[in-house]
């Protein structure tokens, strides 16, 4: 009995160790009482499921914070984050106000938007986890999500930047692939029923007319502030005059839209798309990988910017295991977690932490990542444009739909 | 007397208690639609009841169409799958013909719903197999830009139900058969004068129908409100209303929930609706069918058109059977270029990493199949035992359930998931009960018992009565009547009964994840969830997983019975 104890006590002396000597200093107090707490809890991270590579790096985060913390994660897989929102809808109606069953929420935009708003969110934990010092909070979006202020309310796990893919084989070199919506159009009308994109409501859509919107409207300020209807319809003409030019020449004439970001995948590897485009630096390379996308790929950007966001996690206010959804959450902005996820070979999705604040080695180690061949390097992504207000996306969603949804 | 009159009137309870105890989810679960419907819903801000719900819905642009579609769905594909089978019984009943359809199809009941429409769409899209082919004739380097799949009409949707719905009413319609007396009806037919086809569809066909309404009018319920094929093939400018439903009840504005709520009622009208002008299209039908046959016309010489009724059901047939094995092909293959018939290259990476993680939720969806499908039978089991025993023996081949008990009974079938779910969800959680394993299958009998139902109730009140009169005359008890002699000679339609209420719980996505809080993932729920990441590799390996598990069963089912039997040589030809 003693052994056993004078064991465990030396094996956690020297994790303590360990992680002391990378963080050149002990636990904070306040944080080794959520350590305390969170030893033993069950999290139930409801996450999309729909990548192979991102289910194996939630199960690589899982048998390190069992390993590490004491903690074991249980990854939903979501074919929709809007399942997780209406399970915490469901509990709230139910007067389940603890006890609920989702702790973890992989999040952001509308729907973080939606659940702060109808208080269906722990209060603000992600400025006291102990990795923040890490977090490059000099990138608004870290902290400001979709125009709203996170209020600490999730925790950063990844970055997003709208990348344009198309395969050089068909298409020839990215150097002459359309570099703004007006030679997009252009391009599109020289070659139709090559170009796409995936009816609103779906993201990677409506970030599409995001993007074209910020481009073409006449004062990009006025995105930042909630929708004036009185002003909506002068604001908006010049997307709307944009998408009735390009709409006879688009694939399927316009009569169809892909599914998803997926969907045009698949329609790029049959040769139906020339170009087409995701929220995610290194799909191309990842398709690639995953045998999806012929390797002729390659990426390119807008050369005046395209859409950024953060992706978060966030705790929902009736979670029964507030303290280990922290230790997750903080493990996730932990360099380590972060380099991994940045890694093409694991996932390919761009960190949240800022180099500056790193170890030389970690530094380095993030440097020495092979992105793939066609990932473009973080300084050639270009200009990030911000997210509009999400009042936007919601107004844009339902006239898009008056106009081509029926 | 009067105990007689007592125990009749306890059997009475009975045969209504279980039907009730079906129905009762669903009816919670409506109360959980008709409130926010009408404005109610605190958790979200809604306190006051008003029809703003249903003017915002009657506001959305192509909600005509929607329904329309979903209309136009449900009666399109009962109409020519219930057609199909008509024409290739009549043109092949009692042929080798029949036997091979008979074999060929059984194993089809197990492919998924899902698993069918992805099968057909890398059929028939433009970079598909039927394209692929032709792309070396026709000098295409690319897939030709053509709307095939999710054309506005819906129609490669309606051919992806007919094409799974089909085979399944004929198999329904083969289990059907011996009762509506074929053999001495064809004769007389054939006596008078009467062509092969004509003297079915006369004298047999009206039984066969029949018997297999139910299962007819459930098509027509499940075809007006499918969600996965619709997603799948059909139409997204607009998309029926069921797909509306759920992006609604799935979208980050938490308010558009009204709206759903009141979306899921009108879809409840619009099936009803199915429903209603079927029934008119039924006495159309037969009127029509008395007229010609007072006409006389006989259709001697049918032999070309005999030839032409396999067409729909060799087709259907394929398509499925092509399609999985084209799923098969993709679960394995490399990158795969249009117009390239094989993969070039292949590997089992997919199916490596599938194997891997499998194995959990395979185990789950057994278990809460074969939970909740035992408990099906056996609630089902009781209540036809009581609904026959209301009756004197000599009435007995009169006796069906009750329009009222069928009603209830079906109720989970007609009512679609979506609209009650959400409710059932709500009540399930207030009621403080955690998601478990026990819950989950309870959740899944509600919609186990009506498939379950739907299989063993005619061949439970077809069982010749003097069975058990010759039994009890024996001085043996009613239970042990039922053990030895009834469920013996029913072994092959319980055991089907078994395996299709298995793999109806296989089959559920929506009352798993929500129930099940996502804790208990099964196969079903794993593969929705990778299917949303659009590797068609990944999609392939799963659909064939997930018609593992249904498969095992049906093939059990047909084999068990042979094996059972092997002591008794008197049954062998049931």
């Amino acid at each position: 009995m003693v052994q056993i104890r004078v064991a465990a006590m030396a094996v956690a002396a020297s994790v303590m160790i360990a992680g002391a000597a990378r963080a050149d200093q002990a636990p904070d107090p306040a944080w080794q009482t959520v350590l305390d707490e969170a030893k033993g809890e069950t999290v139930y991270f409801d996450a999309w499921g729909g990548s192979q590579n991102i289910n194996d790096y939630i199960d690589w985060v899982g048998d390190e914070v069992s390993k590490r913390f004491g903690v074991t994660l249980k990854h939903v897989k979501l074919d929709d984050t809007a399942a997780a929102v209406s399970t915490v809808v469901a509990e709230k109606a139910a007067g389940k106000n603890d006890g609920g069953s989702i702790d973890l929420i992989w999040i952001n935009g509308e729907n973080f938007a939606a659940m702060q708003e109808q208080g269906l969110l722990a209060k603000g934990f992600a400025t006291d986890l102990a990795n923040w010092r890490y977090v490059d909070t000099k990138n608004p979006s870290v902290t400001v999500d979709f125009t709203l202020p996170t209020k600490g309310q999730e925790s950063p796990w990844g970055g997003a930047k709208l990348v344009f893919f198309s395969d050089t084989a068909r298409s020839g070199p990215v150097d002459a692939m359309p570099k703004s919506a007006d030679e997009l159009l252009a391009w599109a009308k020289a070659h139709p029923g090559r170009f796409s994109y995936p009816a609103p409501p779906d993201f990677i859509g409506s970030s599409f007319l995001k993007q074209v919107l910020i481009e073409k409207v006449a004062d990009p300020a006025v995105l930042q502030k909630p929708v004036d209807e009185a002003s909506f319809e002068t604001v908006t003409k010049p997307l709307w005059d944009w998408l009735d030019a390009i709409q006879p020449v688009l694939w399927r004439s316009g009569r169809d839209h892909p599914q998803n970001y997926p969907a045009m995948k698949q329609l790029l590897a049959d040769g139906e798309l020339d170009i087409i485009f995701a929220f995610n630096p290194a799909e191309a390379s990842s398709g690639i990988a995953a045998g999806e996308l012929p390797d002729t790929v390659r990426s390119f950007v807008f050369s005046t910017g395209t859409l950024g966001n953060t992706h978060f996690v966030a705790i929902p206010y009736n979670s029964s295991a507030k303290a280990a959804a922290k230790v997750v959450a903080n493990f996730l902005i932990s360099p380590e977690a972060q380099l991994r996820k940045e890694d093409p070979r694991y996932w390919g999705d761009p960190t949240v932490l800022a180099m500056d604040t790193l170890p030389q080695e970690d530094r380095d180690a993030f440097a020495e990542i092979d992105r793939g061949i066609a990932t473009l390097p973080p300084s050639k992504l270009g200009p990030v444009l911000a997210e509009p207000h999400p009042s936007w996306m919601n107004r844009i969603e339902e006239e898009w739909k008056k106009r081509y949804g029926g | 007397m009067s105990a007689d009159v007592s125990s009749r009137s306890s059997r009475a309870a009975v045969a209504f208690a279980v039907p009730l105890f079906l129905a009762l989810p669903v009816g919670v679960g409506l109360i959980g639609v008709v409130l926010p419907a009408f404005g109610y819903l605190p958790a979200l801000g809604g306190d006051a009841f008003s029809l703003k719900p249903f003017r915002h819905l009657f506001a959305q642009p192509g909600l005509a169409a929607s329904a329309l579609l979903s209309h136009a769905s449900g009666l399109v594909t009962t109409a020519i799958s219930t057609l199909g089978v008509a024409l290739f019984l009549a043109a092949f009943h009692g042929t080798a013909v029949e036997r091979i359809a008979r074999r060929a199809l059984a194993p089809l009941l197990a492919v998924p719903h899902a698993a069918a429409a992805f099968g057909l769409a890398f059929l028939i899209a433009p970079s598909g197999l039927i394209f692929r082919l032709l792309a070396a004739p026709f000098d295409l380097d690319r897939p030709p830009d053509l709307l095939i799949i999710g054309d506005p009409f819906g129609l490669a949707m309606m051919a992806g139900l007919i094409a799974k719905e089909m085979p399944f009413l004929l198999l329904v319609a083969f289990a059907a058969l011996p009762q509506a007396d074929p053999r001495r009806r064809m004769q007389l037919a054939a006596s008078l004068g009467y062509g092969r086809m004509a003297g079915f569809l006369h004298t047999v066909w009206p039984g066969v129908y029949r018997q297999i309404r139910l299962p007819v009018l459930a098509v027509a319920a499940y075809a007006s409100g499918v969600v996965d094929v619709a997603l799948i093939l059909g139409p997204s400018l607009p998309a029926p209303l069921a797909v509306r439903l759920v992006s609604w009840m799935n979208d980050p504005d938490l308010s558009l929930r009204f709206m759903a709520s009141a979306g899921a009622l009108l879809q409840l009208a619009i099936t009803g609706l199915v429903l209603l002008l079927w029934f008119v299209g039924e006495r159309l039908v037969g009127r029509i069918r008395r007229s010609v046959g007072a006409g006389g016309w006989r259709l001697s010489g049918d032999g070309a058109l005999r030839a032409a009724s396999c067409i729909p059901v060799a087709l259907s047939g394929g398509a499925i059977f092509f399609g999985l094995f084209w799923l098969l092909l993709w679960s394995v293959a490399g990158f795969w270029a249009f117009p390239a018939i094989l993969p070039p290259s292949v590997s089992l990476q997919t199916w490596g990493r599938a194997l891997e993680s499998a194995g959990g939720p395979l185990a789950t969806t057994f278990l809460v199949a074969i939970l909740s499908a035992s408990a099906a039978l056996v609630l089902v089991v009781v209540l036809l035992e009581a609904r026959r025993r209301q009756f004197r023996a000599s009435a007995a081949r009169a006796v069906r359930l009750s329009s009222v008990m069928a009603g209830l009974i079906y109720l989970p079938l007609i009512v679609p998931q979506i609209a009650f779910i959400f409710g059932l969800q709500v009540t399930i959680l207030a009621l403080g009960l955690t998601p478990s394993l026990l819950l989950l299958s309870a959740v899944h009998l509600v919609f186990v018992a009506p498939y379950v139902a739907l299989a063993l109730a005619d061949p439970w009140f077809a069982v010749d009565p003097r069975y058990d009169q010759v039994a009890a005359s024996l001085g043996h008890g009613s239970l042990k009547t039922l053990f030895r002699i009834r469920l013996p000679i029913l072994t092959h339609a319980v055991l089907t009964a078994l395996a299709i209420g298995f793999a109806t719980s296989v089959g559920q996505y929506l009352p798993t994840v929500l129930i099940g809080a996502g804790r208990l993932p099964t196969i079903t729920t794993e593969a929705v969830a990778l299917a949303s990441g659009g590797n068609r590799r990944v999609i392939g390996a799963y659909a064939l997983l997930q018609t593992l598990l249904p498969f095992l069963a049906f093939t059990l089912s047909g084999t068990l019975p042979r094996l059972l039997s092997g002591r008794r040589l008197a049954m062998k030809r049931r």
